[in-house]
């Protein structure tokens, strides 16, 4: 599904992001991305996102090399892959519910689906409640479930979380990762980038280890090793 | 679909300019001024024109007939003289009238009117007033009216005593010249204004967008295509500029009411306040028009830097 092929960014002012990655994902799966800060995690998110384009190798997302994808068709690809960040980035001048809205709207749904569909994913992240408060009168938990909740609404083939539990408490952060799971476990493949060592055992799944913007380790059943 | 989205796009347009209250407020506020200048620039020009063109009006030239011409030349040259291509009209005032006009004039100064009583006989020439087009023009008139060999054959220019342009010339000329430099000035202040108004209005809208910069990205994000994003701040920009020209207008009536008294002391012949409330629709028209094209097109630009 998403295959990196040789895979280097540098940045004008010299810097090395990455050096060399190559890498597939395959539908269905879930991958954790550890590493130091400044590690690579983040340019790899942006680069598959098509936020940024490798200065040498290639990116591809269902066999279609995103460097070659036209600029109008990116809020297409955008539409199948969920976001989300450890700043929860929600639009602070629309509720929970319209913040979830937002995603559908832009995605072309009716006006049926979308009142259907957003109580439902709501009440999925347990924020019915909270449906109709804006992002200032929720807790660090509660705006990373709206942002969980807007990822996931559109049904899309990928999900990525990066750093989602960065900002939140152990309490919040094993909720997140129980959702992630539950996501994981209908059929929706999840990358996530983390240095939280519990979060990574707890799950038990694929770990990609990265250092200085390379890979040192691929573990099918991996542990936090650095 | 298209409806969904346009429906979708104007909500959310009028959802932000209620909830970014502050943000809004000041944008209102500072197009308010920039749509004031405009306004004010437009009743300036009126009231510049207005009163241009009651001072041309009171320029003229008069030619002063001898005592002893007959009416009947005098009607004829009179003609001739209004076939002339400069000219606008000509008036003729008999000696009777001139005389009527003199004492109207004086009737409150009793040492003229003894004066004139003791004289008996009418001592006033009867005159052709001439108005021309432009008053450029009052110079060729002149000439004309000082070569009498042209009109020899008529013979009418003889009876002409005294053309009194040469007295008034130089004030004439001064005047044509005031007139033309005002009319270019206003146009020069006119065009400052309103390019001063585009400006402030640009970069207020270009700050107010400026803090929404990184909604802008999420949005991009979350993928909306450039348009579906763009197209809420435009509404909103339209919002700006509509309440603005709204509130712009209702404060010109007690401005122009109160110019209205101000004006009348300076210079007697303008209103400002009538030509604000005649011109009502038109002024109207200019201002909602401006206010929405400022301010549409000011967030479409604005916007479109954080979509590249």
């Amino acid at each position: 599904m998403i295959y990196f092929d040789n895979v280097s960014k540098s940045y004008p002012d010299g810097t090395v992001a990455l050096n060399g990655v190559t890498l597939s994902v395959k539908q269905g799966e879930f991958v954790s991305i550890v590493g130091h800060s400044g590690a690579g995690k983040t340019t790899l998110m942006k680069l598959l996102l098509g936020e940024d384009h490798p200065t040498t190798g290639s990116v591809s997302f269902d066999s279609v090399n995103l460097k070659k994808m036209k600029k109008k068709d990116m809020p297409e690809l955008r539409r199948r892959i969920g976001v989300i960040f450890q700043d929860f980035r929600l639009l602070p001048n629309k509720t929970a519910y319209e913040n979830v809205a937002f995603a559908m709207e832009v995605a072309g749904k009716t006006d049926e689906e979308i009142a259907s569909d957003v109580p439902h994913v709501l009440e999925l992240v347990d924020l019915t409640k909270k449906m109709w408060n804006f992002p200032r009168q929720l807790s660090g938990g509660e705006l990373q479930r709206v942002a969980i909740a807007r990822a996931i609404v559109n049904h899309p083939d990928l999900i990525i979380a990066d750093e989602p539990t960065g900002n939140l408490d152990p309490i919040n952060t094993y909720e997140i990762v129980q959702i992630l799971k539950k996501i994981n476990d209908m059929g929706t493949t999840v990358i996530l980038t983390t240095h939280n060592k519990g979060v990574v055992e707890a799950l038990g799944k694929r770990v990609i280890t990265m250092d200085h913007g390379r890979i040192i380790r691929d573990d099918s059943t991996g542990k936090y090793a650095l | 679909m298209i409806w969904t989205t346009t429906k979708r796009v104007i909500k959310s347009g009028f959802i932000n300019f209620w909830r970014n209250g502050s943000v809004s407020l000041s944008a209102v506020f500072v197009m308010i001024v920039a749509l004031f200048m405009i306004a004010s620039t437009l009743l300036l020009t009126a009231f510049l024109g207005t009163a241009l063109k009651d001072l041309q009006d009171k320029i003229d030239i008069n030619i002063y007939v001898d005592a002893k011409a007959s009416e009947e030349s005098i009607l004829s040259l009179k003609k001739q003289i209004e076939s002339l291509p400069d000219v606008k009209e000509v008036t003729y005032i008999s000696r009777t009238q001139a005389l009527e006009d003199f004492r109207t004039r004086h009737e409150n100064d009793h040492r003229i009117i003894q004066a004139l009583d003791e004289i008996g006989d009418n001592p006033l020439p009867a005159a052709l007033t001439v108005k021309a087009k432009e008053p450029s023009q009052y110079e060729s008139i002149a000439n004309f009216l000082s070569n009498k060999s042209e009109l020899s054959e008529g013979s009418n220019l003889s009876i002409v005593s005294k053309v009194n342009y040469n007295d008034n010339k130089v004030a004439i000329e001064r005047l044509s010249k005031i007139i033309s430099g005002v009319k270019r000035l206003g146009s020069i202040i006119t065009a400052i204004m309103i390019g001063i108004s585009v400006l402030i209005t640009f970069n207020t809208i270009r700050l107010a967008i400026f803090i929404a910069r990184d909604e802008i990205n999420v949005m991009r994000l979350v993928g909306g295509s450039n348009e579906y994003i763009r197209m809420p701040f435009v509404v909103e920009g339209v919002l700006y500029g509509l309440v603005a020209a709204f509130l712009t207008l209702i404060l010109f009536y007690p401005i122009t009411y109160w110019l209205k008294n101000a004006t009348q002391v300076f210079y007697g012949g303008v209103d400002l306040l009538h030509y604000f409330v005649a011109n009502f629709v038109q002024i109207f028209l200019i201002i909602v028009f401006s206010g929405i094209a400022l301010g549409a097109v000011s967030s479409y630009l604005a916007v479109r830097k954080y979509l590249k």
